[in-house]
């Protein structure tokens, strides 16, 4: 009773193959996300009621770094324009993209799920009331710290809610997903309504303003409060990258190579509140980027998540920045909602993915 | 062949009940090394549950496995995972990932260890003898089950482990691939490995294994080399339903049939 197959080492062939064109795929898109990220910053510093031309956005930038070339902005309020409203704007753009494609990302791995998403399953609706209530309430235990604070808890919160309840056996399934979502935002919703009743009209005001989302008085104050806040999520997330990987075998077969599931998961958890918090805290729900962006992201390089979260957090920037643009650009002296961009675009993408989920196996299951 | 190593296994004293459902009864077993251990039984008898007990995915009510003569729980996961890997019965995948990269997902435990340099090597021999070379750009989860299976089956070779533990490896395999499935369980064997395999079929684990374990309401009834394991009456008995062991007439092997001539017969009087 031998051995029947040869264990005689052979050369590797196909794998390298596939892989190399994998990796010249993945090293184009980052060359492609950097490239388009860099022109829709300029070309979002540029556009405005204020037009300021390309060379003296260069020039500002070039002299506030203490070089003397290219020309100052010509418009007497160019300068104060770029710096206080444009350049924190934009890069609370880059910020609420980033933390909310790599929260949807992080959420899909753990919940081994497709179509989890924050604004989706209601984490994003959790975070706002918790920050709304501190808006009403007026809580400043924390400084400028307490909203993102309380957003992070509700978010925390919400995400655990939806976790316990949406999950059986080790996985969760779509319908109970999306159910739980809808009932978690069905309350979320009532409690948001409830804070508006009880508010002054000035919370009232900022109430309506999360609901709707928008980037509009993006402060430097607000980018210096949840940078930090989106950076460590996104470090802790890409950390986890490998183990969200052979996470998708299914619990026990994670936990057979090693991984630390319940440890991961609770980790993630937090992530998620994390990447939330920062999103929400000064902008309000912004829906679907979480979605849509990773989603976009996978057809292209696969399912690995390291190249998945990097190439998310890019994409997620990119298109909050291009949506920001549009939302105050497209029609002249009107900030419309940023969430409502989203939502218009992401709404049908929502439900294009429900269909092409449920045709594929294991898609209800 | 009774070339029994060193127990890699034990498990002493296992009872596990679900809810008022005892599972498993007092179950006393040893995995060595050099040795394919077949799990045997009718459905429901505990085979899977055993071996889920015996990787330390469910923690038993009463008894306790030791690894290299340490408990499970003392073992960190990622160092267990360097010392056994588990097919299990199930083989989903939540993301399209392509069979190359769930195979190459075995290698996972031994990142940073200088063992990590053969990660090609050990992926591309895994999916040689598993014969899933070409499947490995197409996606996982569109694969077929028996395809699943040893792309499943790849991946648990690939984590180079001197203890594997399959739960039904043969299910939904043709003929040819479980056959070739089990001999590369028994070469695992033959270079020191301990094998621990369920299966339903009895000729597949009279073939290939050293011993046998045949369990029957959670108990283990009878444990020993195939031929003193498998004998008609014992099998009838455990299984409810007339067996009959036959010698091969070519080569002896035994071969465990059900015998349908008083099932017929009972049709006819009927």
């Amino acid at each position: 009773m031998t051995a029947v197959l040869s264990a005689a080492p052979v050369a590797p062939t196909v794998a390298p193959t596939l892989d190399r064109k994998r990796r010249r795929r993945v090293v184009l898109l980052y060359v492609f996300l950097v490239a388009a990220l860099v022109v829709a910053t300029l070309v979002a510093c540029g556009s405005g009621q204020l037009k300021i031309p390309l060379q003296e956005i260069l020039g500002s930038i070039a002299h506030r770094v203490g070089l003397d070339i290219g020309p100052l902005p010509s418009h007497p309020r160019g300068e104060y324009t770029l710096w206080n409203v444009r350049f924190s704007r934009i890069a609370m753009a880059v910020i609420v993209g980033g933390s909310l494609a790599v929260a949807g990302a992080a959420m899909q791995g753990v919940f081994g799920n497709p179509l989890a998403e924050p604004s989706v399953v209601g984490v994003s609706s959790g975070a706002a009331v918790a920050a709304g209530a501190a808006i009403v309430f007026g809580l400043r235990f924390a400084g400028d710290w307490s909203i993102p604070v309380c957003a992070f808890l509700g978010g925390l919160v919400t995400t655990l809610l939806v976790y316990a309840l949406s999950r059986s056996d080790g996985r969760t399934e779509v319908v109970t997903l999306v159910l739980t979502g809808i009932a978690v935002n069905a309350v979320a919703g009532a409690l948001l309504a409830m804070l508006m009743f009880l508010g002054d009209t000035q919370a009232r005001e900022s109430i309506v303003f999360w609901q709707l989302g928008s980037l509009n008085g993006s402060r430097w104050s607000y980018v210096v409060v949840v940078a930090p806040l989106a950076a460590l999520g996104v470090t802790i997330a890409l950390a986890c990258s490998r183990s969200l990987d052979l996470l998708a075998l299914g619990e026990r077969s994670a936990r057979h190579l090693g991984v630390n599931v319940e440890g991961l998961r609770i980790l993630l958890i937090v992530v998620v509140a994390m990447l939330t918090a920062a999103a929400v805290s000064f902008c309000g729900i912004v829906a679907f980027v979480g979605l849509v962006v990773p989603h976009l992201v996978r057809m292209i390089t696969g399912p690995g998540h390291r190249t998945l979260l990097i190439a998310s957090l890019l994409a997620g920037a990119l298109v909050l920045i291009c949506a920001d643009t549009v939302a105050r650009t497209a029609i002249a002296y009107t900030d419309l909602p940023l969430g409502m961009l989203t939502s218009l675009v992401g709404g049908p993408f929502f439900f294009w993915l429900l269909r092409r989920t449920r045709r594929t196996a294991g898609g209800w299951a | 062949m009774s070339l029994s190593g060193t127990a890699a296994l034990t498990a002493h004293g296992i009872s596990l009940s679900y809810g008022h459902r005892p599972i498993l009864d007092s179950v006393d077993l040893e995995v060595r090394r050099r040795e394919v251990l077949a799990l045997v039984g009718p459905n429901g008898a505990g085979k899977s549950t055993l071996l889920s007990v015996l990787a330390g995915d469910v923690t038993p009510d009463d008894g306790e496995v030791r690894l290299d003569g340490r408990p499970l729980g003392e073992w960190k996961l990622r160092q267990m995972a360097r010392e056994r890997s588990v097919l299990t019965q199930e083989h989903r995948i939540s993301f399209p990932f392509p069979a190359g990269d769930v195979v190459r997902m075995g290698r996972a435990p031994w990142r940073g260890h200088p063992e990590e340099d053969d990660d090609d090597r050990v992926v591309a021999e895994a999916m040689e003898s598993t014969d899933v070379e070409r499947l490995a750009g197409q996606s996982f989860s569109l694969l077929s089950g028996g395809e699943k299976g040893r792309t499943s089956f790849a991946r648990v070779l690939a984590q180079r482990t001197g203890i594997l533990l399959l739960d039904e490896p043969t299910a939904a395999l043709d003929i040819g691939h479980q056959e070739a499935v089990l001999s590369r369980a028994r070469a695992e064997a033959a270079t020191g490995a301990a094998v621990v395999v369920v299966l339903h079929d009895l000729s597949l684990a009279a073939a290939w294994a050293d011993r046998v374990a045949l369990l029957h309401h959670g108990r283990v009834t009878a444990e020993g080399p195939p031929a003193s394991v498998f004998t008609a009456p014992l099998l009838s008995l455990v299984y409810d339903h007339p067996i009959d062991v036959l010698a091969h007439p070519a080569t002896g092997e035994l071969l465990v049939l059900p015998d349908r001539r008083t099932s017929l017969s009972r049709e006819e009087t009927a």
